[in-house]
């Protein structure tokens, strides 16, 4: 069963060739198995899942399934359950059983999905290894001495060995589309105000997006159906229609326009990268896309001004984390100041902390305008790039990450390093546009993504292309042989 | 050395929307800790706000009875600082794109002068939740019931100068805001605070002096009090070669000082920010005026046409004109009694307002209601009863209340006007009193209008008060000659 993609399940299931119980016990039974060699769930909550699964199937008697009904799912840990643990994995929050659900988990579950656990990610999303997790790092199923990239590892690596047919995931500056290329899985981050973050524990506001991580590109238009959509908890959403994605899915490509920016094929870009994603562009072309160069001259500045605008708004949203109402707080706090420097002193790990200091001092007075000013100027010429591109081209077409990641231990020791290898997802986020990363192919046994970048509201677009992309290729099929 | 003060202000007023300014709790006063916080109020992890646009509306009646500029694009920031009661760890706030922009605001003070007080801006932010010290034994409680309640702070220029101009700063601006419905004002229950910035300079000197600020007074005399003892505080310390400090101070009523909290160097970094959680609020011109007529007449409109009118003195006008409701009240009695305006205004600035001030009242409790006043004045108008009997009928009205017809009905009050009865009893005091009567001829001009009153009293005495006034006096004349 779990050799099949959400798609395949979906049909199983309403032909009545399985049940959802079954299938949930496939999975569960899966996740005893092999979670151990990843780490890939912080919480599984099998007894409820089981339970979902049975309302599922009765309601699938009834005639009233959909889709994603009875269909298992793993979430990120950051989008909050009622009733479970959200820890974002933190130690900070460990303690922390969500009194609400968010909006998206409440969405799927209202749409019949299973949920089996929440998934293992970089604390507070802060980070692209899934290393900084309170609980320990995820390891990436095709190889286990490597990461799976992050912040959304664990989803990605759960995906991968086919824990559950189907995750949630939140990319801030990547963190669905890198942990998809360096687990071969398919990513989309959709257009930020696609999806509500109602219930999504906050990273960087004006950056953080759900989205879904999955084996095919069919499977997160299906996932995305459920999940996006007009929130009146978040103001921010947005209040347009959502299309039918998975209708479009078999448009042709012919006439598509295909840009491909120059500052992501230059120096740092792997080679084998590199001849991966040309050849995956072949593919395109062979499909009737057209294919041009297009300038991006303000990618450099990206990083830099992810690296404030992010942190800036972090050091903000993590201060309701004090000790005082929920989550850690320091034994036998003196007083106020005390409570305050250690329940957050103890409870965030070096990268949470190092982020809230760079934001801290980016906001404060002297330094505001030197920093969080002028990286809003620059985030707006990196969307103006964007937008200068998407005149003459209908998408944009890159490697997700410049080679095929770090090694488990190896960003730790140079976190520079690994803010620069995230060179290709940032200005997506600072833009606000959609983007997914594909699985392209391998290179020593660890897989490559592609990734394609389109206008506001465009996920339709993408998930056609990948769709189609993915008709004529089979890299998405492929599994790691240790969790065959 | 003469010195001059030099005064600011800033109000904080608790908006008086149903719910909060991001969240759908309750905003009722004087709920039991805690029942009226969401899970948004508490800062759980993952909620987001979203704006009440009724507080949006009340800011924008505030900014257009001030004739202040309204922002069309305003923007929430994000006041970063810790406390117990503040569960975000943040403040949404406005700090560099304010609703509401420059006004101005006029006073009138006890000497009949009248001065403008600019006002810089006025802002929407969300209030804190209370810390509780007491009942916890050692340890602090925490009620987030007032976390979100809208507030809008108003900060005034610092143009004000004395004690006395403060406080008629706050009752203008505390009787525009009752005039406009947005706040109930009400300065026990903590609707409306204010933070004093007082400094000293030498007469005739342009550059400030460092101000020191009093946080959080909370009643017009307190404010009075407050700002006398700081302005002595500082004036001794300027006197005797020292310093002032900048820094915030509390007021301490019982003990009459103020005294320090914490000193500029001790002061928050804010890290103001544009909250990410929430667009700008852009209001469109349509929006605006839609506002704008839904104002009600205003204070100083009203005075004006008080004294315009009815021909009312600026005194009663300013009295009358003092609440929405009173002012109401006064039109109403004036509307139904047919007795006048001038009739009517001093019966309600004098008689009523006197009973309700003993009383401990406001117009709204009235025992008597305008309709019921109207119909006195009415009585007297037509002659039915005389203005003493009126003031008999108003204390039952007030004790007892009922129907002011019945009344003077069933204690038989109705005024005499029958001038056969009248002077009988004209001729039987007359008779009784012959001393009198001689030493009324015998007087000249002057003592026989002193005199006259004897014979008044004697008559209305003796016709329990009931005899017409006007028929006496004629009858009188009449009779005495002269």
């Amino acid at each position: 069963m779990h050799k099949q993609t959400l798609a395949e399940l979906s049909r199983a299931l309403s032909s009545g060739a399985i049940s959802s119980v079954a299938l949930t016990e496939h999975f569960l039974a899966r996740i005893q198995k092999y979670d151990p060699l990843l780490n890939s769930l912080i919480t599984t909550t099998a007894e409820q899942a089981l339970s979902q699964a049975k309302m599922a199937d009765e309601r699938r008697k009834q005639g009233k399934a959909t889709a994603l009904t009875g269909i298992p799912i793993v979430h990120k840990d950051l989008f909050c359950t009622q009733g479970v643990r959200t820890s974002c994995a933190s130690k900070m929050l460990d303690n922390f059983i969500s009194p609400y659900e968010s909006t998206v988990t409440q969405k799927l579950a209202d749409a019949g999905m299973v949920m089996l656990g929440k998934t293992n990610m970089d604390e507070f999303a802060m980070g692209s290894t899934s290393e900084t997790s309170f609980y320990g790092p995820t390891k990436n199923p095709w190889d286990l001495e490597h990461v799976p990239g992050g912040s959304s590892g664990g989803s990605a690596a759960a995906v991968a060995a086919r824990l559950a047919p189907i995750a949630t995931g939140s990319d801030t500056g990547g963190s669905i589309r890198q942990p998809a290329s360096l687990c071969g899985i398919t990513g989309l981050k959709p257009t930020y105000g696609r999806i509500s973050r109602f219930g999504m524990i906050a990273f960087a506001s004006s950056l953080d997006q759900g989205g879904p991580m999955a084996q095919t590109a069919e499977d997160a238009a299906l996932l995305l159906e459920g999940m996006a959509g007009f929130d009146p908890k978040d103001s921010t959403s947005a209040d347009l229609p959502v299309p039918r994605y998975s209708d479009t899915l078999n448009h042709d490509l012919k006439g598509l326009r295909i840009g491909l920016p120059r500052e992501f094929f230059a120096e740092g870009l792997d080679a084998g990268v590199a001849s991966l994603i040309q050849a995956a562009v072949k593919e395109l072309e062979k499909l009737g896309a057209s294919v041009k160069e297009v300038t991006l001259p303000s990618t450099s500045l990206a990083v830099p001004a992810y690296y404030v605008i992010a942190p800036a708004e972090a050091s903000s949203n993590l201060s309701r984390f004090d000790g005082v109402r929920f989550g850690y707080r320091c034994a036998q706090p003196k007083d106020l100041e005390d409570l305050y420097k250690r329940s957050r002193g103890e409870g965030f790990g070096a990268e949470v902390k190092r982020r809230i200091m760079i934001g801290t001092y980016a906001l404060s007075a002297g330094y505001y305008d030197a920093y969080y000013l002028q990286a809003q100027k620059v985030r707006r010429l990196i969307r103006q790039d964007y937008d200068n591109a998407f005149h003459e081209v209908d998408v944009l077409i890159g490697p997700t990450t410049p080679s095929t990641g770090f090694r488990l231990g190896e960003s730790a020791r140079d976190p520079l390093a690994m803010y620069l290898s995230d060179i290709y997802t940032i200005g997506v986020n600072l833009a606000g546009l959609p983007a997914m990363s594909l699985p392209a192919g391998f290179i020593n046994g660890l897989p490559v993504g592609l990734q394609l970048i389109g206008p506001h509201f465009s996920e339709a677009k993408l998930l056609n292309i990948g769709h189609q992309y993915q008709t004529v290729t089979d890299w998405h099929r492929q599994q790691p042989a240790q969790f065959a | 050395m003469e010195w001059e003060t030099v005064i600011g202000l800033e109000v904080h007023v608790q908006l008086s929307t149903r719910s909060k300014i991001f969240s759908g709790s309750d905003t009722t006063f004087g709920a039991e800790p805690n029942t009226q916080a969401s899970l948004i109020d508490l800062g759980m992890p993952g909620t987001l706000p979203v704006l009440n646009a009724e507080a949006i509306t009340k800011a924008v009646r505030f900014g257009l009875g001030i004739q202040a500029e309204i922002g069309h694009t305003s923007v929430f920031d994000r006041k970063n600082y810790f406390y117990p009661d503040l569960p975000k760890g943040y403040q949404i706030s406005q700090f560099s794109r304010p609703i509401v922009g420059k006004g101005s605001l006029e006073i009138s003070l006890e000497d009949g002068r009248k001065k403008t007080i600019g006002i810089t801006r006025a802002h929407l932010e969300e209030d804190a939740g209370k810390s509780l010290h007491e009942d916890f034994r050692g340890m602090t409680g925490i009620d987030l019931n007032r976390a979100g309640t809208p507030l809008l702070e108003i900060v005034s220029e610092p143009e004000i100068r004395s004690a006395e101009e403060a406080v008629a700063y706050l009752k203008t601006l505390h009787s525009i805001i009752r005039y406009l419905d947005i706040s109930d004002g009400n300065m026990a229950e903590g609707s409306m605070r204010c933070d004093v910035n007082i400094s000293l300079r030498p007469r005739g000197q342009e550059a400030f002096g460092t101000r020191a600020e009093i946080k959080n007074v909370n009643s017009f005399r307190f404010v009075e009090k407050a700002i006398q003892h700081e302005m002595e505080r500082q004036a001794d310390l300027l006197e005797s070669g020292g310093k002032v400090v900048q820094e915030t101070r509390l007021y301490d009523a019982n003990k009459n000082e103020t005294r320090s909290m914490r000193s500029k160097e001790e002061a928050n970094d804010y890290r103001y920010f544009p909250d990410p959680d929430l667009l700008p609020v852009v209001l469109t011109s349509e929006f605006i005026e839609q506002v704008r007529a839904t104002l009600p007449e205003l204070p100083t409109q009203k005075i004006q046409r008080f004294q315009a009118e009815y021909g009312l003195s600026e005194y009663d006008a300013r009295i009358l004109a003092a609440s929405r409701d009173l002012a109401d009240y006064f039109e109403s009695v004036t509307e139904h009694s047919g007795a006048g305006p001038k009739v009517s205004a001093n019966w309600v600035s004098g008689d009523l307002l006197g009973a309700l001030n003993k009383a401990d009242l406001d117009i709204k409790q009235s025992p008597i209601s305008a309709l019921q006043l109207a119909a006195l004045l009415k009585r007297i108008h037509d002659n039915t009863i005389s203005g003493k009997i009126a003031k008999q009928i108003f204390e039952i009205l007030w004790a007892e209340g009922g129907e002011v017809d019945a009344i003077i009905e069933a204690k038989g009050l109705k005024q005499e006007t029958d001038t056969g009865a009248i002077e009988a009893i004209v001729d039987q005091i007359i008779q009784g009193n012959p001393d009198q009567v001689a030493q009324y001829l015998a007087a000249d001009e002057n003592k026989r209008k002193k005199l006259i009153g004897f014979f008044v009293g004697q008559i209305m005495k003796a016709s329990k008060g009931k005899a017409n006034p006007q028929i006496v006096n004629d009858l009188l004349g009449a009779k005495l000659g002269g």
